[in-house]
């Protein structure tokens, strides 16, 4: 045994530095009120708005609107149909932001652009542009218009840039010398990814996952030309919402968009641990 | 250390057979489609384009869309530098709630927040709405209400482009410039801002794309009437429902048309950034 | 011989990283590669890895020829400059990472894992993640990971070139302990000649690609094959058109010797123990080096006339004028 002492070294400093900011002083506390009441007056109050109308009935009056037979196939549609469609973009978002860092080939940079479309797209047009493929006049012969598959299109659609954009920066910043280190000491290319690689990209692929999911259930704008909204069959929530505002069942409509909110609080809690997960493993 | 040029990159059938896969998925969901879009659009020259561009209602709309995106705009690239500031550069009770809370338009359903505004801004019952209505302030079923709506579903893109590039760059410099004797203000126009310009202009680019395409929230707020109230998104909505599909074609296809080009631009800008 | 290195080129671009290298090192020792940023050092042992693939020429080790295997397969342990942690997990873990992948048994693992992080001591470090550990701490976990396989050869690329002075210091001195216990054959990568001078048993100096000289600390250090490895492995100064280091010239004060010649002290700094006196001899600025006491004894100051000669001891043995490119 060695018995050279090593002092006890000081903690590394490729820690980032732990965020803290000054106090707050007179001017940016001014422009702090300003900036809260904004947001109060614009989502804080609107949403506490849709929470507090749907607890005014009563427990008994929110759960007849959501437990209402219509209601529970669009809620069991919408959530399942996500949960699916956030499976699938797990594995393909997770190869096609494999594809963008670590391979190179011609027109890469055109399927840079391509994963950022239906991000910036306007919604109704995503409908009307899955339609054009998948629709009745499909080039394909494939006429899925109308249909449950419509449904899971069109969400597979919209969430598209989700996992991608969370895990790209995490793969691109991922050290090769951890890859080369895992290879030296014999792992095989397939064991470097399923053991170094995959652990490291778990957080984000989580965050991406729940994004997506989140993005799923709160869509609407391409189901309208693409689903056909038939009740029982393709309605989702957002379109079972919007129908209860139309027939000014304001109560109902508040109910049900309470689950929804639920769903995207509880996403946005996740991403918080997420988040605060990846930092500390620094 | 020299950094090696990447000359690892040894390539197995498995690397084709992800990138042919991941070629056909984007081609299938995205590529194709999109180009069909433009197809049809042009599938009789330019009739459907100059159809819609001559129709006084169209016009209206597309100038409404346009003018509430760019209101839209300016606010959240206020609030949201603002608000970034704050978040990044000083510290007050509530700071993580704030900013988780700052995140939830992007995941709340666009039907919901029609449905929030409606419930606090309504003429009828709404729990501010009837009041600012006797003082001749109408909200929902008029532009107001669609400015709302369109502010509310683009909060974030801002704040979320700004907060990493702020945290970034550091106090330092800010720091250094206070000590030779610049206020706050001058600190902030001269350091700060041209040190996170490209961040919040691939903010504004990414929200004027979210604003102009809004459909969702705005066909709950804004009443939908013909001329007056109608946006773009409701046009493509409205004209495909009503058999005239060159018309939502070419509608749909302006409306692409400025999305992909905001892609463009940000994805040249990126580079200067990142590398 | 442990690794033998045989006309290996390799070219990154228009960039010759390595020119036509051969290089033989022996089994059981501490070799060092020595050379300024960019020479090619790195590379050579990335090939040595296998994690670089040479464009032509030829790697053995322990007679196998190993110029087509791929990393896997060559039973090298590889110590990274930046630690390459796995962060997700535990030290522990890291350290059986190699034997899990080669399926050894759970108990064996596990006392070799405890076995290896008492030689490295982190033991009481076991379970923490490797980013709550100080930079040394996960350097040791790197060496730990690197032994847990028993390598052929133990490769580390500027192991110690991201801590700071003084605990690069302390794990200098203990690798070369810990050498001297496990006896694997090591190279290491360093533009650091004190470091190199210190820790090993044999220095390979390559600049620019080449080998510029082999051998011994002593034998770079007291006849460096060329101005480029005597510059490089200690500091130097120009005695009329003689390379000499400062340490091996005299000050005289009293009359001319044969070989000595006139020259005027222009500045006198003292660096703890060592006097720098930097003396005018026509138009050349010569630095000496003196002892405290040397200096004490000659009474020196700014402005004084003196004689310059190099040291009648080492004047015929050691840094004479050489023809270059001798290796």
């Amino acid at each position: 045994m060695t018995s050279t002492a090593l002092s006890p070294d000081r903690p590394a400093t490729s820690r980032r530095p732990v965020r803290s900011g000054r106090p707050l002083t007179r001017v940016s506390g001014l422009g702090l009120g300003v900036a809260m009441m904004w947001f109060s007056l614009l989502v804080l109050i609107p949403l506490a708005a849709v929470v507090v109308t749907a607890s005014a009935g009563g427990w008994s009056t929110f759960w007849q609107a959501v437990t209402n037979e219509q209601t529970a196939a669009a809620i069991e549609l919408t959530v399942g149909t996500a949960f699916a469609v956030t499976l699938v973009n797990i594995v393909m978002g997770t190869m096609i932001a494999w594809v963008l860092v670590r391979d190179r080939f011609f027109g890469k940079r055109a399927l840079e652009i391509l994963i950022d479309i239906p991000f910036a797209l306007p919604t109704i047009v995503a409908g009307l542009v899955l339609l054009s493929l998948y629709g009745r006049n499909s080039p394909l012969g494939v006429d899925i218009a109308n249909t449950r598959p419509a449904v899971f299109l069109a969400f597979l659609f919209v969430t598209l840039p989700f996992v991608v954009r969370t895990v790209q920066p995490v793969l691109a910043e991922l050290e090769r010398d951890v890859e080369e280190a895992a290879m030296s000491l014999g792992a095989s290319r397939f064991t470097v990814f399923r053991r170094i690689i995959l652990p490291s990209l778990t957080p984000a692929i989580a965050a991406g996952a729940a994004l997506s999911f989140a993005r799923g259930v709160s869509e609407y704008g391409s189901l309208v030309l693409l689903s056909g909204n038939l009740p029982m069959k393709t309605e989702v929530t957002s379109v079972r919402i919007l129908s209860s505002i139309e027939n000014d069942n304001l109560d109902s409509a508040a109910a049900v968009a309470t689950i929804l909110l639920v769903i995207s609080f509880a996403v946005i809690v996740l991403l918080d641990v997420i988040q605060r997960r990846m930092v500390r493993r620094g | 250390m020299a950094s090696h040029p990447s000359t690892r990159t040894r390539r197995g059938p498995v690397t084709y057979l992800v990138r042919l896969l991941v070629i056909a998925y984007l081609f299938l969901l995205v590529a194709w489609p999109v180009y069909l879009v433009g197809k049809n659009t042009f599938a009789d020259g330019m009739d459907n384009i100059n159809g819609i561009l001559e129709d006084p209602d169209i016009v209206h709309a597309i100038s409404l869309t346009v003018q509430v995106a760019i209101i839209a705009v300016i606010i959240n690239t206020l609030f949201g530098v603002g608000i970034s500031l704050l978040l990044v550069r000083y510290d007050f009770p509530g700071k993580r709630l704030l900013s988780a809370l700052l995140d939830m338009p992007l995941s709340v359903s666009p039907i919901v927040v029609g449905l929030a505004l409606v419930l606090v801004y309504g003429g009828r019952n709404g729990w501010f709405g009837p009041g600012l209505e006797s003082m001749g302030f109408q909200v929902i079923f008029a532009t107001p209400g669609i400015v709302l709506a369109t502010v509310f579903v683009a909060l974030p893109l801002v704040i979320r482009e700004v907060v990493p590039v702020l945290e970034e760059v550091g106090e330092e410099q800010e720091q250094a410039a206070r000590s030779l004797g610049a206020n706050a203000w001058q600190t902030f126009r001269r350091i700060t801002l041209p040190s996170i310009k490209w961040g919040v202009v691939y903010g504004v680019v990414l929200s004027l794309a979210r604003s102009l395409g809004e459909f969702g929230a705005v066909k709950v707020v804004s009443g939908n009437v013909l001329g007056e109230t109608r946006t773009a998104t409701l046009v493509v909505e409205e004209k495909y429902l009503n058999f005239d599909k060159g018309g939502a074609y070419a509608t749909a296809f302006l409306l692409a048309l400025v999305a992909v080009a905001c892609i463009i631009i940000v994805s040249v800008i990126r580079p200067k950034e990142d590398r | 011989m442990s690794i033998e290195i045989v006309n290996v080129s390799k070219r990154f671009g228009d960039f010759v990283a390595l020119d036509n290298v051969s290089v033989s090192i022996p089994s059981g020792q501490l070799t060092a590669l020595l050379g300024p940023s960019g020479g090619g050092k790195s590379t050579l042992l990335r090939i040595i890895a296998g994690l670089e693939t040479a464009d032509s020429g030829r790697i053995e080790i322990e007679g196998v020829d190993a110029t087509k295997l791929s990393p896997q397969k060559r039973n090298v342990g590889f110590v990274f400059q930046h630690y390459a942690a796995f962060k997700h997990l535990s030290v522990a873990r890291n350290v059986a990472f190699g034997l899990e992948i080669r399926k050894r048994p759970k108990d064996e693992i596990r006392e070799r894992v405890h076995e290896l992080l008492n030689l490295v001591h982190l033991s009481q470090f076991a379970d923490r993640l490797p980013s709550q550990l100080s930079g040394g701490q996960r350097q040791r976990m790197a060496l730990a990971r690197a032994l847990a396989v028993q390598p052929t050869v133990l490769l580390l690329d500027e192991p110690f070139g991201a801590l700071d002075a003084k605990v690069r210091k302390e794990l200098r001195d203990w690798l070369r302990r810990l050498h001297d216990e496990v006896h694997v054959t090591t190279v290491f990568v360093t533009h650091d000649q004190e470091e190199a001078l210190e820790v090993a048993d044999e220095i390979v100096v390559i600049n620019e690609g080449r080998v510029e000289q082999i051998g011994s600390p002593d034998e770079l250090y007291d006849s460096p094959a060329n101005d480029f490895v005597m510059r490089f492995l200690g500091p130097v100064t120009e005695l009329g058109d003689r390379l000499v280091r400062p340490h091996d010239l005299q000050l005289l004060t009293g009359g001319g010797e044969p070989d000595a010649v006139p020259g005027r002290i222009t500045r006198i700094t003292r660096v703890g123990f060592e006097i720098r006196v930097v003396v005018a001899v026509g138009e050349q600025l010569v630095t000496v080096t003196l002892t405290r006491n040397e200096f004490l004894s000659l009474d020196l100051q700014v402005g004084s006339e003196v004689q310059v000669r190099v040291a009648p001891e080492v004047a015929a043995t050691v840094g004479q004028p050489r023809l270059l490119g001798a290796v």
